[in-house]
């Protein structure tokens, strides 16, 4: 019997089983940010444990506020930065070079296939993009895994989704995560990874992967893994040439020595073809309540927000612009863009897309998380919409008695020119 | 390790969310303490008060599926804990919500779909208490000192080290 990828990571990081089914794994990368990591730093202080396991493999960030918005605020980053001083962390990234964690820790080629990735954050299963193994956990967790370099794990099950046949025209990767989450529904994959296999995936760019396996805990899945190929080498080959010698070959084989075998066993496969797909958009307050756009045109809009650890990267911006170009935001509506980091901010800046938009009555902000989960940054009033390219529609979640409708950032622009929910494919 | 049991709240809704549980505004909260307050304040299910006496006064969520579905924040359990909650049963749990529990040495019982809607059937509308008995792993629904039901629940060894140790830094502490 050959294994999945999961299985395969699992075999090799397993440190110990203290019970059948329970998996400790060593971790490569620990990643923190400064919403659940201070609690954890002030526990393993009151324990006086403050230590951690090894400074080069802890990444640390400030983005869900960023900058402070108040003084609670400016204490978690307070904590996070003299934390990530004393004990020498240098991946540290504060204001002017920092971002949306799950963006900015890519961008720096921190993560690779095979690894084992945690994070105080559940939208850390985007790192599966890269063929690794990456959680969401919460504070507990991560002060352990900050502490002993260790996290227990059932040994999650896989739920291989195939993807085939060409997206139609103003479809995107965003399309594609709302469709799997509809297919898989909330709950669907609970204990289990979901694995994007298929031709559609295979022509993916990293960005879209990213955009797909960021959406898996929608599902609730532990982490959403794409094989490592070329199209992973590409990215990450700035990092890693040394490290191969400079031999692509030899590189590309050490990745596909993680890729599932061909008799591994899954818990569910299920086919989805792309080219019948439309633009979608959710409505109510579950990620899984997916509906064509055309149908949902008597959603009025109150906001725009693009962004996000899901659809905030480059490529994002583009497909926004490339929207919003020659247009204005509909009388009413506002828009806020929030580049992912500040990379992504700089890069579209030369690119002339931060002119496009504000010529377009887009406000641009600074790189941060901040409306998607309603701290700062574009909050809604009680009985206020928005069109948002984030991840989560939950009740409450951009502000108290807000609704939020997810869809890719060309639909988010569209129904910010018409004022209501808006297929992207009706603008010109 | 921590005391189960106590007066049950029952919410009657399948996916109940972490940003209902304790909403991200007050992440930026840095006691658990100050969570207490607001627990529960966007839960989305008709006729529910997050400032009711039988809120404040529970000791036991029981609950439906996917339970604590949605962010990873352990400030969920924590603000059931400051409210005097450490015992929820529900037909399915979210991975990392489930686990957060267990971390924090609390309880997150699962029971089959058949025991939880006779649960809501037999028990809801009035208040009832209920017992937990770790060590036989049962869990009993009383009412003026009469048993209204009574139901088995079985904990994976892991999770029940974690009950019994009080929590998962003090294990790993321990071994690792």
């Amino acid at each position: 019997m050959g294994k999945t990828l999961v299985e395969k990571v699992f075999a090799s990081h397993l440190k110990n089983e203290p019970f059948t089914g329970t998996k400790v794994l060593s971790l490569d990368v620990v990643m923190c940010h400064e919403i659940t990591t201070p609690i954890a730093i002030a526990d393993l202080q009151w324990r006086n444990k403050d230590r951690v396991f090894d400074a080069s493999r802890i990444k640390a960030v400030i983005d869900h506020v960023n900058p402070p918005k108040d003084t609670q605020s400016a204490i978690q980053s307070k904590i996070m930065r003299e934390w990530a001083k004393s004990h020498g962390i240098r991946d540290f990234f504060d204001i002017g070079r920092n971002g949306v964690c799950h963006a900015l820790f890519p961008e720096n080629g921190f993560i690779r296939p095979g690894n084992t990735v945690i994070m105080g954050d559940s939208h850390t299963c985007t790192h599966g993009a890269f063929g690794a193994f990456a959680a969401g956990v919460g504070t507990t967790d991560l002060e352990v895994g900050i502490l002993k370099g260790v996290c227990a794990f059932r040994e999650p099950k896989t739920i291989r989704v195939n993807l085939t046949g060409k997206r139609g025209s103003k479809v995107f990767a965003k399309d594609v995560a709302l469709e799997i989450t509809r297919r898989i529904t909330m709950g669907g994959a609970t204990d289990h990874v979901i694995e994007y296999r298929g031709e559609a995936i295979e022509s993916m760019t990293m960005e879209e992967r990213m955009t797909i396996s960021n959406m898996a805990i929608e599902c609730g899945a532990t982490s959403g893994i794409c094989m490592p190929d070329e199209t992973t080498l590409d990215y990450l080959w700035p990092f890693i040439a040394a490290e191969y010698g400079n031999d692509r070959a030899k590189a590309l084989s050490a990745f596909r020595a993680w890729w599932s075998d061909d008799d591994a066993e899954y818990a569910k496969v299920i086919d989805i073809d792309l080219s019948g797909l439309e633009p979608l958009a959710t409505t109510g307050y579950k990620p899984d309540q997916v509906f064509p756009l055309r149908e949902l045109g008597e959603h009025r809009i109150d906001q725009v927000y693009i962004g996000s650890c899901t659809n905030g990267r480059i490529s994002d911006l583009r497909e926004a612009a490339a929207v919003a170009k020659g247009h204005r935001l509909h009388e009413g509506v506002r828009g806020i863009v929030a580049p992912a980091t500040t990379a992504i901010w700089r890069q579209a800046m030369k690119e002339g897309l931060l002119d496009v938009l504000s010529e377009a009555g887009f406000m641009v902000t600074n790189a941060t998380c901040g409306a998607c989960l309603g701290m700062s940054n574009g909050v809604l009033a009680p009985g206020e919409v928005c069109a948002a390219t984030t991840n989560r529609n939950f009740n409450g979640r951009m502000g108290k008695g807000g609704m939020v409708h997810l869809m890719s950032p060309a639909s988010a622009v569209a129904s910010g020119i018409m004022g209501r929910l808006t297929d992207p494919r009706t603008i010109q | 390790m921590k005391t189960f049991g106590g007066k049950v709240l029952f919410l009657n809704r399948s996916d109940i969310n972490t940003d209902e549980i304790i909403p991200a505004r007050y992440l930026t909260e840095v006691t658990k303490d100050a969570l207490g307050p607001h627990m529960l304040e966007d839960l989305k299910l008709d006729g529910f008060d997050a400032q009711a006496p039988a809120v404040k006064s529970a000791g036991v969520i029981v609950t439906r599926e996917n339970f604590g579905c949605g962010s990873s924040r352990e400030h969920a359990p924590w603000a059931l804990e400051v409210n005097g909650i450490t015992t929820v049963i529900a037909q399915s749990y979210a991975r990392i919500f489930r686990q957060n529990m267990f971390n924090c040495g609390m309880l997150a019982i699962e029971l089959p779909g058949a025991d939880i809607d006779e649960l809501f059937a037999r028990c809801a509308g009035a208040p009832v208490d209920c017992r937990v008995d770790l060590d036989r792993g049962t869990v009993h629904f009383e009412r003026d000192g009469a048993t209204l039901l009574s139901k088995s629940f079985s904990l994976g060894g892991f999770d029940a080290a974690l009950v019994a140790a009080g929590g998962w830094v003090e294990y790993a502490d321990s071994r690792f």
